[in-house]
């Protein structure tokens, strides 16, 4: 009786420790960098916000950081991704091998004729939902512009449960100048399109607030 | 609010129907008044007697809770007199042994040196020299008186030098023997000062033995004072608990502090070992790591602390033979240095990856490079990181000696505690019954403000009712009925209904 209690509560024990980084205690992050048009000019900024990202990072979690271009439903846009080791120093060698892989694409980046927001969204949660973190942040590094080729069908419906959806650097556009409605409009639409998917939206234009980007 | 449909009396009125119910209730609770009364007095009397039972047992295990307490606190004060009378025991015998176990050397010592002092003395007794024999035998020829004759006066003066010359070889005998006795008492100055400083030597012990006695006796007094089992021993003991108990618990606070800063230096590092994303119940493993090895620490301390026999937390290790006892300490510190030894490495260790975590993070967000840096200092920060991993094991060791001090004292501190909690309990419950003991006797006046109506047309019924029997009594008094015949109206008139007067007063008018 007495070694079966022990047994019990060694299986417990076990059952209890999770033998894997991906086990509802990492985060991942998920961050999608607009190519079109003149946004390429941007991307210094974006440079500054993956780097505040991986020095936020820890063991055990994940970044990905994807191109948005004419078709962004694709693992071909994913630039870089990560899941960090479990030991601290090999993760810290991961974040300098990251962050010269993103250097390297900035210097070559070419822009890309459409805008596909919505595709990078869903890849966005295909990847993120496949890694089962506990938290699942999508960092959108645009304008939010959406411009789609011909033929390409992206009214869907956004499943973000548990996510949050962090659009950063919304540029105005000329437009926007012209009739700041249009920007308002641009904004409201896409917080209602995440909020109705079941996502927290939020804007963050001020690259000092950088410290509210990564909660948890 | 509505009344029910079957409840309208008089469909056509709701005011109406709902006086009528109030009419109806009214006489009904008048009706009901003395059995509803009992039975409320009832009910309050019985919540009042088993809040009262309650508060007694409750009661009754306090007192019995504070005889245990002053058993556990005599039992523990009795152990640790006897402790301490122990310890004195064993100073007394180690003193003895150390100090006293030349005694007969030195009482051989001290009896050689006073015979010697004796054949000294002896010696030195002065012997005044023997007159030369011839001098009486010329005495008769110096008593002649001088004459002329050359011949007498030549043999004269002879004998005159000869006695000169004796008197001085005699003088000069006299001054050696004299010589030699003084030399005699000078030996004897260094056996008189050896002797002096043996007895002061002896002085010096006995005192501090009777010192030690004194120590002895105060225990032992208190020994006897304990096992007297008196209330005086007990406050006391009791006092001395609580005062125990709080130094004990700031020194463990301290501890405990000291663990933390352990923790903090070694828990970062161990994510290189164990991983720093791997969770246990909600915990890191590297934190639980972590802290396992401080707990592991602190047994070996114990262990160590135990086998020293400086605390006595586990009497088994306290009643283990001294061979494997000693061998018991050796492991435990052979433990203990191991561990204190991987700390170092191990905080070490943070002090690199630090370095390592600051060298990035200017890399990624300053674009500065981590040489930008001074890092001549660096070697204190990582010789003093180090220096407290090694240290602080063994530092964390004494937790022994107030942590045995707080479980004894705590024992104490619970059962005086406790006690005062199950007496606070008492009184609650006390209070409660008061409380529905009243609460019934205002349920009947609230009863009776309900039905007042009743009761006051009662009142005016009974008030006619008094001035018939006062009628009554005027008709007694004029038929001169016996005293006590008059006492047994008086009290009738009081609670028997009126037809049993007027009975009463047929059979007095016979």
């Amino acid at each position: 009786m007495r070694s079966l209690i022990i047994s019990v509560i060694m299986v417990l024990g076990f059952s209890a420790c999770s033998t894997g980084p991906h086990k509802a205690h990492n985060k991942g992050v998920y961050m999608l960098v607009d190519t079109s048009g003149t946004y390429t000019k941007e991307l210094k900024k974006a440079q500054q916000i993956i780097n505040y990202t991986l020095s936020q990072l820890n063991a055990g979690d994940s970044f990905v950081v994807a191109s948005i271009d004419t078709g962004s439903f694709s693992e071909k846009d994913i630039i870089a991704k990560i899941t960090f080791d479990d030991r601290p120093s090999k993760a810290n060698q991961q974040k300098r091998a990251f962050q010269k892989k993103i250097e390297q694409y900035i210097q070559g980046v070419k822009s890309s004729p459409y805008t596909d927001i919505t595709g990078g969204i869903l890849q966005a949660t295909e990847y993120l939902n496949e890694r089962d973190t506990r938290t699942k942040t999508i960092m959108i590094f645009s304008d939010l512009k959406q411009e789609l080729k011909k033929g390409y069908v992206r009214d869907i419906p956004f499943s973000l449960g548990n996510y949050e959806v962090v659009a950063l650097n919304v540029t105005k556009l000329r437009s926007d100048n012209i009739d700041p409605r249009e920007y308002m409009d641009r904004l409201e639409l896409w917080k209602k399109r995440i909020e109705g998917g079941g996502g927290k939206w939020d804007v963050i234009n001020d690259l000092e607030r950088l410290d509210k980007l990564i909660k948890g | 609010m509505q009344l029910p449909d079957f409840m309208m009396i008089i469909s056509s009125s709701y005011g109406l129907s709902l006086l009528i119910w109030a009419v109806i209730s009214i006489i009904l609770l008048y009706m009901a008044r003395k059995p509803a009364h009992e039975a409320i007095l009832s009910v309050s009397k019985i919540i009042f007697h088993a809040f009262r039972l309650f508060s007694s047992s409750i009661l009754m295990a306090e007192k019995k809770l504070k005889e245990r307490n002053k058993e556990v606190l005599l039992a523990s004060g009795r152990a640790a007199s006897e402790r301490i009378l122990e310890r004195e025991f064993e100073r007394i015998d180690a003193f003895v042994k150390k100090d006293l176990s030349h005694f007969p050397t030195l009482q051989r010592e001290i009896t050689d040196s006073v015979v010697r002092l004796d054949e000294d003395y002896q010696k030195s007794a002065e012997i005044p020299p023997a007159p030369p024999g011839w001098t009486k035998a010329i005495e008769p020829i110096a008593s002649i008186p001088p004459s002329e004759d050359s011949m007498v006066a030549e043999i004269l003066k002879s004998i005159k030098d000869a006695l000169d010359k004796g008197q001085e070889k005699a003088l000069a005998s006299y001054r050696k023997s004299s010589e030699k006795r003084h030399n005699y008492l000078k030996d004897m100055v260094p056996t008189l000062r050896h002797i002096n400083k043996s007895v002061a030597g002896l002085d010096k012990n006995v005192q501090t033995l009777l010192e030690r006695s004194a120590t002895v006796d105060r225990h032992m007094d208190e020994y006897a004072q304990i096992n007297k089992q008196n209330d005086t021993a007990a406050q006391m003991l009791s006092s001395s608990s609580l005062t125990q108990f709080f130094i004990a618990g700031f020194v463990l606070a301290i501890a405990v502090g000291g663990a933390f800063i352990n923790f903090n230096l070694i828990s970062r590092p161990m994510q290189e070992m164990v991983g720093g994303s791997v969770y246990m119940m909600g915990f890191k493993v590297a934190d639980i790591a972590a802290l396992v090895i401080i707990l592991v620490e602190v047994s070996m301390g114990l262990f160590l602390m135990e086998s020293l026999r400086i605390t006595r937390l586990f009497p088994v290790i306290g009643a283990l033979d001294d061979k494997v006892r000693v061998r018991m300490i050796i492991v435990s510190f052979v433990f203990l240095f191991l561990l204190a030894s991987v700390e170092a490495g191990l905080a070490y260790m943070r002090e690199l990856l630090s370095a390592d975590d600051a060298a990035l993070v200017a890399g990624l967000l300053g674009g500065a490079s981590s040489e930008g840096i001074d890092a001549s200092g660096r070697w204190i920060t990582t010789a003093a990181q180090m220096g407290m991993g090694f240290i602080l094991p063994f530092a964390l060791t004494f937790i022994a000696i107030p942590l045995e001090s707080f479980i004894h004292s705590s024992r104490t501190v619970m059962g005086v505690v406790m006690a005062a909690l199950l007496r606070f309990l008492a009184m609650f419950f006390r209070f409660l019954g008061n409380i529905s003991r009243y609460a019934g006797k205002s349920l009947v006046h609230i009863y009776d403000l309900v039905i007042f109506l009743p009761l006051w047309l009662e009142g005016l019924v009974l008030n006619t009712t008094d001035k018939g029997t006062k009628e009554t009594e005027n008709v007694i008094s004029s038929v001169e009925v016996a005293p006590i015949k008059k006492k047994a109206v008086r009290n009738t008139k009081k609670s028997v209904a009126k037809d049993e007067v007027i009975a009463v007063i047929e059979e007095v008018k016979e």
